[in-house]
């Protein structure tokens, strides 16, 4: 159906046209700017452009950028490990049983995409010192995982919902543990579905500033706490040199992923 | 190889009686078919001989040793689904070898045993394919391989031909006959086609709310069914009410039927199976001996080999299967008999 659709040409109107357009100036043309921007030797965006590496041998210099860059990694990877081992297991459980109170766990899961994180991050704040556990990056991952928890749930739900039951039951049939069967039947087909729901996972925690910022401990901050801060000081090309950076890495991760895996697509 | 039986199996889900106290016997190497409509918990005995459902109460033995708490994967049952259920994300050989793989076999094994039993279900060549470039008939072969490379006790199929057309429906059953009788595993299969059961089992238990209905060889089912249930759901019947007399039933006319058996009990009902019949023009002289009883024609059915005549008896709709022998068409309206043997008026239970 979505094959035959795509394949027919749709007559784009000029009013579409100039809407398009719009839209892809507005979104990529700022970041195309700021990338050669990155290369200029003018820290006032002077033209023409004097071509020169020096914002990234700053860059180089700068420890507490490259800190801030190093912590963001680290906390995007561990919550994605954590959220989406948590999160796949949490949405085959949905899937598999009918429990007391299921109904309204599921409903559980869309507030914290809607409540405003500015809410969210002042009562982690609280909540965290009250119960003694602090500010810090362990924190900052605790306040992610569950930020980004329910966007899994939510993927890999969906993916579920195309897995036959059968399959299981087959593997069952034939000798498999439960075990064996999850690994072998059942983790293989959700493969895209969490392949998927552990990028969500990653760009939740990676683009995260709110929460971040109030759960960071002065000196130890996430790269977007830092370049905040560093923007209030005064604005400096360096920021653009490691946009640049972070900007060319994800879009290399995700057409890796691309390629093997149709979004939304079968197989 | 193993002979299965239950013994007094309920179960229940919530409020919702799928068995009653079933007690069946499934020889060994037996092809034993469980006939019902939808609800009627055919498909639930299958899932608790399976594993995959355990019993209220009641017994399941296999070689007389109860299985009934054993769980699924130490049962070595051969289950195939309605749908196959194939790995979509394997091909035919790993699908085939899964069982084997899982129970760590050397791999010099699996690929030996592998290619004999796609040997057997005639797939040799097709290794490399995944299921979604396969016809639904190799779909089948192959969820049929998968299931006897394992060599299991008792072979478990759910509806298994039912999502294919009716050519190739026809093919498999033979296939699976063919490979049934070659391996003489023992078979369970769960169906709502009363052709399919006919055709492809020696034994047939008939299941109609969680209860066994009736239960034979589909011969004896079908020429002696013992309530209307099974009368009409197995094949096609004509029912006669009427009171039970010496000799036969008394119908509302006043004509007596003479019915075959009287098995003690007096027939209220009678079941009379259309191809059992003959019709005669209304001035021919009667066979010795033959029930009678005179209709008008009111519809005809002509399928080439063979004509279904649908005739207004009293009000009530009677069917009547003619062999195509070269005769006319009876046309519409006629008034005709209806005649039949009294050994093929067979007493049933409301």
């Amino acid at each position: 159906m979505s094959r035959i659709m795509s394949r027919r040409r749709l007559p784009l109107t000029s009013l579409g046209r100039v809407y398009l357009g719009a839209v892809l100036l507005f979104l990529y043309v700022p970041i195309l700017v700021m990338a050669v921007m990155s290369f200029n030797a003018s820290q006032l965006y002077r033209l023409p452009i004097e071509w020169s590496g020096v914002w990234y041998e700053r860059l180089a210099g700068n420890a507490k950028l490259i800190d801030a860059g190093l912590n963001s990694l680290a906390v995007a990877l561990v919550t994605t490990v954590i959220a989406s081992a948590l999160g796949t297991l949490a949405a085959i459980a949905f899937f598999r049983y009918d429990f007391r109170g299921k109904k309204l766990l599921q409903i559980l899961l869309f507030p914290p995409i809607a409540i405003p994180w500015l809410i969210i991050g002042t009562s982690m704040l609280i909540f965290f010192f009250w119960i003694g556990i602090g500010r810090g990056l362990h924190a900052m991952v605790l306040g992610h995982v569950a930020l980004a928890q329910p966007y899994v749930i939510i993927v890999v739900s969906a993916r579920l919902r195309a897995f036959d039951p059968h399959l299981e039951e087959a593997a069952r049939s034939l000798g498999a543990s439960q075990w064996q069967t999850l690994r072998y039947v059942t983790l293989p087909f959700l493969a895209p579905g969490v392949i998927a729901a552990a990028l969500f996972a990653f760009a939740v925690s990676f683009d995260q500033f709110v929460i971040s910022y109030f759960l960071a401990v002065p000196g130890v901050s996430t790269l977007p706490v830092e370049i905040y801060t560093a923007i209030r000081k005064g604005f400096t090309p360096e920021i653009n040199a490691i946009s640049t950076i972070i900007i060319c890495l994800s879009m290399a991760v995700l057409l890796g992923v691309a390629r093997f895996y149709k979004f939304g697509g079968e197989r | 190889m193993a002979a299965i039986a239950v013994r007094e199996v309920s179960k229940h889900f919530g409020s919702f009686t799928a068995l009653d106290r079933v007690s069946i016997d499934f020889p060994d190497g037996g092809f034993y078919a469980l006939l019902g409509p939808s609800g009627s918990g055919k498909t639930t005995l299958l899932r608790i001989i399976a594993g995959f459902e355990f019993p209220d109460s009641g017994h399941v033995t296999v070689d007389g040793e109860p299985v009934e708490s054993v769980p699924v994967e130490k049962r070595d049952v051969g289950m195939m689904f309605q749908n196959y259920a194939l790995f979509p994300n394997m091909t035919v050989f790993d699908n085939v070898a899964f069982g084997l793989t899982v129970r760590h076999l050397g791999s010099d094994e699996i690929r030996r045993r592998v290619g004999e039993v796609l040997e057997l279900v005639r797939l040799t060549g097709l290794e490399g394919r995944k299921p979604h470039q396969l016809s639904g008939g190799q779909k089948q072969r192959v969820a049929l391989a998968r299931a006897i490379v394992i060599e299991p006790r008792v072979m478990l199929l759910d509806e298994p031909l039912s999502a294919l057309d009716k050519a190739l429906r026809v093919e498999m059953q033979v296939e699976l006959r063919r490979i049934q009788r070659e391996v003489g595993i023992t078979t369970i299969f769960v169906t709502h086609d009363q052709e399919e059961a006919l055709t492809l089992s020696d034994r047939i238990g008939m299941l109609r709310d969680g209860a066994l209905v009736q239960e034979g060889a589909p011969g004896e089912i079908y020429e002696r069914p013992r309530s209307v249930f099974a009368a009409t759901f197995l094949g096609d019947a004509n029912i006669f009410q009427g009171r039970a007399e010496a000799g036969g039933l008394r119908l509302a006319d006043g004509n007596l039927l003479a019915v075959s058996d009287n098995t003690g009990a007096a027939p209220s009902q009678v079941a009379v199976r259309p191809e059992k019949m003959w019709l005669q023009r209304a001035d021919d002289a009667p066979g010795e001996g033959a029930n009678v009883i005179e209709a008008q024609v009111s519809q005809h059915i002509f399928a080439g080999s063979s004509v279904t005549y649908l005739l207004d008896w009293r009000g009530q709709t009677l069917k009547v299967f003619a062999q195509n022998r070269g005769e006319r068409v009876l046309p519409l309206g006629e008034r005709v008999r209806i005649c039949w043997s009294p050994a093929h008026s067979v007493p049933v239970e409301p």
